[in-house]
C-alpha cells in the first residue's frame, strides 16, 4: 500500500444518500399535489432495483455487500419513479427499473461504467414501448373533479390485483401543462387565448411548479454539499432559457416564456439530479457547460418541435453519446503547460 | 502586503501537528552504529572513497558524488569504517542498497573545518560548496542543492523563495527549527543572499505556524535584514515547490524546467540551515532535525545524525504498544518502511509510528464514478480519473497524453476520492511502466539502427564485389593502355573485396 495513508471522509454511499435526501422535498410536493400513489411507485422501483442489482452482482460475481450498500441503485429507482406519472401500473415501473439496472447499468459494466444515464434509459424505454401509460398524468388533486381515494390509486397501480371500484374511468387523467400547450397551439390558438386555463397555475402548472421549486431546494443542498458543481444546472437552464427566451421574444403568442419552460415538466429535476449524473456526463469544467447547455437546448427543441411533450430524457441520452467527444476536446491545460503569469 | 496567487485545487487534511510541536528539539545521542546510504539523494549513487577498516574523523568525506547529479556523503561522527555492503535502506520500493557502515569511536572528533571565505566569493563558490558538502534539499525530495544554482548563462536571480510552508500533516521539524533557531536561519539567508544577489528574499510559512513566523520576523528585524516573511494559506500541497513559487510570485514554472530559468532559486528552510552551517562553520551535511510522532508517548523533534537507525529514535520517543508499521515522511507523500532498523537519510523529515487507531486500513476500492472531485483537488490541473483509466489499463501512451509526467504525487486526489481508489499508487506504477516502455523503445530503436547499418554494409559489399568482377572481365578484354587510373581504383576495390572475403570464414575462400 502506498501513500497517502490518510483519507477524507467522503464515500460513494454518502453521496448517494445525500442525493436521496435532496429528493425528499420534491417527493413531498409530489405527494401533496398528486397523492400518496407516488410513494408506492417509488417503493416498487426501489425493491425491483435492489433485486435486479443483487441478481446482476451475483451473475457478475461482484462483491454483493460492497455494491448493495452504495445506494446507487436506489437513486436510479427514485429518479425513474419521479419521472413517471403517479398512477401507472406496477409492471410499468418494474419493467423500466429492471431495464435501467440490468441493461443500462450492469450490462455496461455496473457502477461507474454506464455511458447512459440508467434512469433515463429506463424512462425512454417506457416512453417508446408504453407511450400512453407513461405520459398519462392525473390532474393535481385540487383540480380533480372527483375525489381520488387511496383504493382508486391502488386499483390503478395493481390492476387485476386490487378490485377496481366501479366508477374507475379514464376520465381520471388530464393533460399536463406541457401537453395542453402543445394541443392548444396545434389548434391555432395563441398563448394569450388559453393561458387562463387553471392547469397552468402561476408559472409552470399547478403542482409541477411547486415540485420544481422543491427540486431546486434539493439542488441547492447538493451544491452546498459540493456533490454537484454549478456548471451543469446553470448551463442546462441557461441553454433551455436562451433558446426559449429568444423565440419567446420573437413571438410571445406562439412560444411560452422561458420561465414556464424552466418550471414545467421535468426541467428542474433534470437540471439538478439527471444532467448532473457524473458517470454518464461530461467531466471537464468546459465540457460540463457544453454538455448541459446542449441538453437544455435539446430539451426545448424536443418539447416544442418534437413529438414528445417533455424532452429531458432524450436530450440527456443524446448528450450522453457526445460525452467522449466533449471530454476529449475540453481538457484543461496542465500546470506548467500554459502561461498565466 | 504581498499579493498572493492561487494555485488550482488543494485539500485540508487534519493537521496533527500540535502533538509534536510542543516540545523543543532534542539532541539524539550518537548511536552504536551509523549506516550511510550511498543513494540518499536524487540522481546517481555516491562513490566510496574510504576502505573498510579505515579510521575517519567527523565531517570527513566518505563518498564523492557519482556524477553531475549526485551528492557527497560525509562521516557524521569519528570512528571506523566497519563495512561497505548492501543494507536495507528507506526507499519507497523497500529495497536494500549500498551503504557505508560506520562504528563510532565515541570521541566525536572533528576533522578540519574550513568556512567559506566570503570575500571574492560568488554564486560559483556557493555552488561548489553545496556540491562538496553533500547538500541536498531537506524538504523530502533530496534533490542535490547545487543543481538548483546551475545555469549556463548565469541568469539573474530575481527571487530567493524559501520554502517553510511545511504543508504535510504531522511534520513539525521546520516549525521547531524556525521557532528555536531563527537567528541562525536569518544569518543563513543573509549569506545566500550575498552570494546570489537576488532582488528579493521571500519566506513562505503556512499560517498555521504563527510562532515560527513571529520568530523569523523578530530575528530578521534584529539583524536589520530586509526579507519578507509571508504567511500563506494552510492548503495542502502549498509547500510543493511549484505551488509555493506560484503562491508567492505568481510564476508558473514551466513543465520540464527549473525554477531558476524563471529567475527563482528555491530552498527549503532546513536546507538553508544546513547551507549556513556549511558556509559559516565548514560543516558538511551530517545531521538533521526530524519529527518522531504517531503512536509514541512523547512525540517531538530530534536533531539526529544521518545514518541513525530509525528504531533508536522511535525508542527515544517511547514507542507505545500496538504499532504495526512506520511511515518515513508525511502521511500524504511518505512511504512505509519494511525494516525497523533502516537508517535516517538526508531526506527523512519525519517518522510516524502507525497503529490501527491512527491509520485505519483503507476500505475496499469501489469503481470510479467520474465525480471529478479529484480534478477539483489536483494542484497540477490534471484529470486524475482519466489518468486512472489509462494507468489501470497499462496504456502508457494515453496516460502520457493526459499528463502523467506532470503528476507531483501529492496524494490530494486519493485523499478526496469517494470510491477510495489509491489513485497515486496507480500513477506511480504507470510512471515506472512508462519509463520501462521508453527504455524498451530506445533499445528497439537502437537495434533497428544497428540492423539497418548491417544491411547497408552487406549491400555495399555486394556492390563492390559486383564492380570488382565486372572490372576483371573488362580488364581481360581491354588493352593495357586503357587501364590507366581507372583500373588502379578498380584494382584497389578488388583487393579490398578479396581481403574481406579472405577474412570471412563463411566463404571458405583462401587466396
Amino acid at each position: 500500500m502506498t501513500s497517502p495513508y490518510i483519507a477524507g471522509s467522503s464515500s460513494v454511499s454518502a453521496i448517494m444518500f445525500k442525493l436521496l435526501l435532496a429528493l425528499v422535498p420534491g417527493v413531498a410536493a409530489f405527494v401533496w399535489y398528486f397523492g400518496p400513489a407516488i410513494l408506492i411507485s417509488i417503493g416498487i422501483a426501489t425493491v425491483v432495483a435492489l433485486v435486479c442489482e443483487a441478481l446482476m452482482l451475483l451473475l457478475r460475481r461482484a462483491p454483493l455487500k460492497m455494491f448493495m450498500t452504495d445506494w446507487s441503485a436506489v437513486v436510479t429507482a427514485w429518479l425513474l419513479a419521479l419521472s413517471l406519472p403517479p398512477l401507472v401500473p406496477w409492471w410499468l415501473v418494474a419493467i423500466g427499473t429492471a431495464f435501467a439496472i440490468i441493461v443500462a447499468k450492469h450490462l455496461y459494466g455496473g457502477l461507474g461504467s454506464n455511458p447512459f444515464n440508467p434512469a433515463m434509459v429506463g424512462f425512454a424505454v417506457l416512453l417508446i414501448a408504453f407511450p400512453l401509460q407513461s405520459t398519462r398524468w392525473p390532474p393535481p388533486l385540487m383540480l380533480s373533479a372527483t375525489r381520488v381515494s387511496f383504493d382508486i390509486m391502488l386499483a390503478y397501480i395493481f390492476p387485476g390485483l386490487v378490485e377496481a371500484p366501479r366508477f374507475l374511468v379514464d376520465a381520471e387523467t388530464m393533460a399536463t401543462p406541457l401537453d395542453t400547450l402543445r394541443t392548444q397551439l396545434g389548434l391555432e390558438q395563441t398563448i394569450a387565448d388559453f393561458s387562463y386555463m387553471p392547469v397552468f397555475g402561476r408559472v409552470g402548472g399547478v403542482g409541477f411548479e411547486m415540485m420544481a421549486l422543491c427540486y431546486l431546494l434539493g439542488g441547492l443542498f447538493l451544491l452546498q454539499q459540493r456533490i454537484i458543481s454549478w456548471h451543469m444546472p446553470v448551463a442546462f437552464l441557461g441553454g433551455l432559457a436562451a433558446l426559449g427566451g429568444a423565440l419567446w421574444l420573437l413571438n410571445p403568442g406562439h412560444y411560452a416564456s422561458p420561465l414556464f419552460h424552466c418550471a414545467a415538466g421535468g426541467t428542474l429535476l433534470g437540471a439538478f439530479f439527471i444532467v448532473t449524473d457524473p458517470v454518464s456526463g461530461a467531466t471537464t469544467p468546459r465540457g460540463k457547460l457544453i454538455f448541459a447547455a446542449g441538453a437544455g437546448v435539446l430539451t426545448y427543441v424536443i418539447r416544442v418541435f418534437g413529438g414528445y411533450a417533455d424532452g429531458v430524457a432524450f436530450a440527456v441520452l443524446l448528450m450522453n453519446m457526445m460525452v467522449p467527444l466533449i471530454d476529449a476536446h475540453t481538457q484543461p491545460a496542465v500546470f506548467g503547460r500554459k502561461s498565466r503569469t | 502586503m504581498r499579493k498572493l496567487f492561487r494555485f488550482h485545487g488543494g485539500i485540508h487534511p487534519e493537521q496533527h501537528k500540535e502533538q509534536s510541536s510542543q516540545l523543543s528539539i532534542a539532541l539524539a545521542p550518537v548511536p552504536d552504529v551509523l549506516v550511510l546510504s550511498l543513494t540518499q539523494h536524487a540522481g546517481l549513487a555516491a562513490e566510496p572513497v574510504v576502505r573498510v577498516g579505515q579510521r575517519v574523523l567527523k565531517g570527513e568525506l566518505l563518498a564523492r558524488p557519482g556524477g553531475p547529479v549526485s551528492a557527497a556523503v560525509h562521516a557524521p561522527t569519528s570512528g571506523k569504517i566497519e563495512a561497505i555492503e548492501a543494507r536495507a535502506v528507506p526507499n519507497a520500493v523497500a529495497r536494500s542498497d549500498w551503504c557505508i557502515v560506520l562504528r563510532p569511536d565515541g570521541a566525536d572528533r572533528w576533522g578540519e573545518r574550513t568556512p567559506l571565505q566570503l570575500t571574492g566569493a560568488n554564486r560559483a563558490s556557493l555552488l561548489a560548496r553545496l556540491r562538496d558538502f553533500g547538500l541536498v534539499g531537506l524538504g523530502g525530495a533530496a534533490f542535490p542543492s547545487h543543481i538548483k544554482l546551475s545555469l549556463k548563462d548565469d541568469a539573474k536571480i530575481r527571487w530567493l523563495v524559501v520554502n517553510a510552508a511545511e504543508c504535510e500533516p504531522y511534520i513539525t521539524c521546520d516549525d521547531r527549527l524556525m521557532r528555536e533557531r531563527a537567528p541562525e536561519l536569518v544569518r543563513g539567508l543573509r549569506l545566500i543572499g550575498e552570494l546570489l544577489q537576488p532582488e528579493e528574499i521571500v519566506v513562505g510559512i503556512e499560517d498555521n505556524k504563527p510562532e515560527a513566523a513571529a520568530a523569523m520576523r523578530a530575528a530578521a528585524s534584529a539583524d536589520q535584514f530586509n526579507i519578507d516573511i509571508v504567511p500563506i494559506p494552510t492548503l495542502y500541497p502549498g509547500g510543493g515547490e511549484k505551488q509555493l513559487i506560484r503562491t508567492l510570485t505568481g510564476i508558473e514554472v514551466a513543465a520540464g524546467h527549473l525554477p531558476l530559468e524563471h529567475g527563482v532559486a528555491c530552498f527549503n528552510i532546513a536546507t538553508v540551515h544546513a547551507i549556513r552551517r556549511a558556509v559559516d562553520l565548514g560543516e558538511p551535511l551530517i545531521a538533521r532535525v526530524l519529527t518522531v510522532t504517531g503512536n509514541v508517548a512523547t512525540p517531538r523533534n530530534y536533531e539526529a545524525l544521518i545514518g541513525t537507525p530509525m528504531n533508536q529514535l522511535v525508542a527515544l520517543a517511547q514507542e507505545q504498544t500496538g504499532t504495526d508499521g512506520y511511515i518515513m515522511g508525511g502521511p500524504m507523500m511518505g512511504f512505509r518502511v519494511a525494516a525497523k532498523d533502516v537508517p535516517v537519510v538526508k531526506a527523512t523529515n519525519c517518522i510516524i509510528a502507525i497503529d490501527g487507531k491512527h491509520f485505519r486500513t483503507p476500505p475496499p476500492e469501489l469503481p470510479c464514478i467520474r465525480c471529478g472531485t479529484c480534478s477539483v483537488a489536483c494542484p497540477a490541473d490534471l484529470q486524475p480519473f482519466e489518468l486512472y483509466w489509462h494507468t489501470k489499463s497499462h496504456n502508457s501512451a494515453r496516460a502520457r497524453d493526459y499528463g502523467l509526467a506532470d503528476c507531483i504525487e501529492c496524494g490530494a486526489c486519493s485523499y478526496v476520492c469517494p470510491s477510495k481508489i489509491p489513485l497515486v499508487g496507480y500513477f506511480r506504477r504507470g510512471k515506472s511502466e512508462a519509463a520501462a516502455a521508453d527504455r524498451a523503445a530506445r533499445a528497439a530503436a537502437q537495434a533497428q539502427e544497428r540492423s539497418n547499418w548491417h544491411e547497408q554494409r552487406l549491400q555495399r559489399d555486394a556492390r563492390e564485389a559486383e564492380l570488382a568482377s565486372a572490372a576483371l572481365s573488362t580488364a581481360a578484354s581491354a588493352s593495357s593502355e586503357a587501364i590507366g587510373i581507372k583500373q588502379a581504383s578498380v584494382q584497389g576495390a578488388l583487393e579490398r573485396a578479396r581481403a574481406r572475403r579472405n577474412e570471412d570464414p563463411a566463404t571458405g575462400h583462401k587466396s
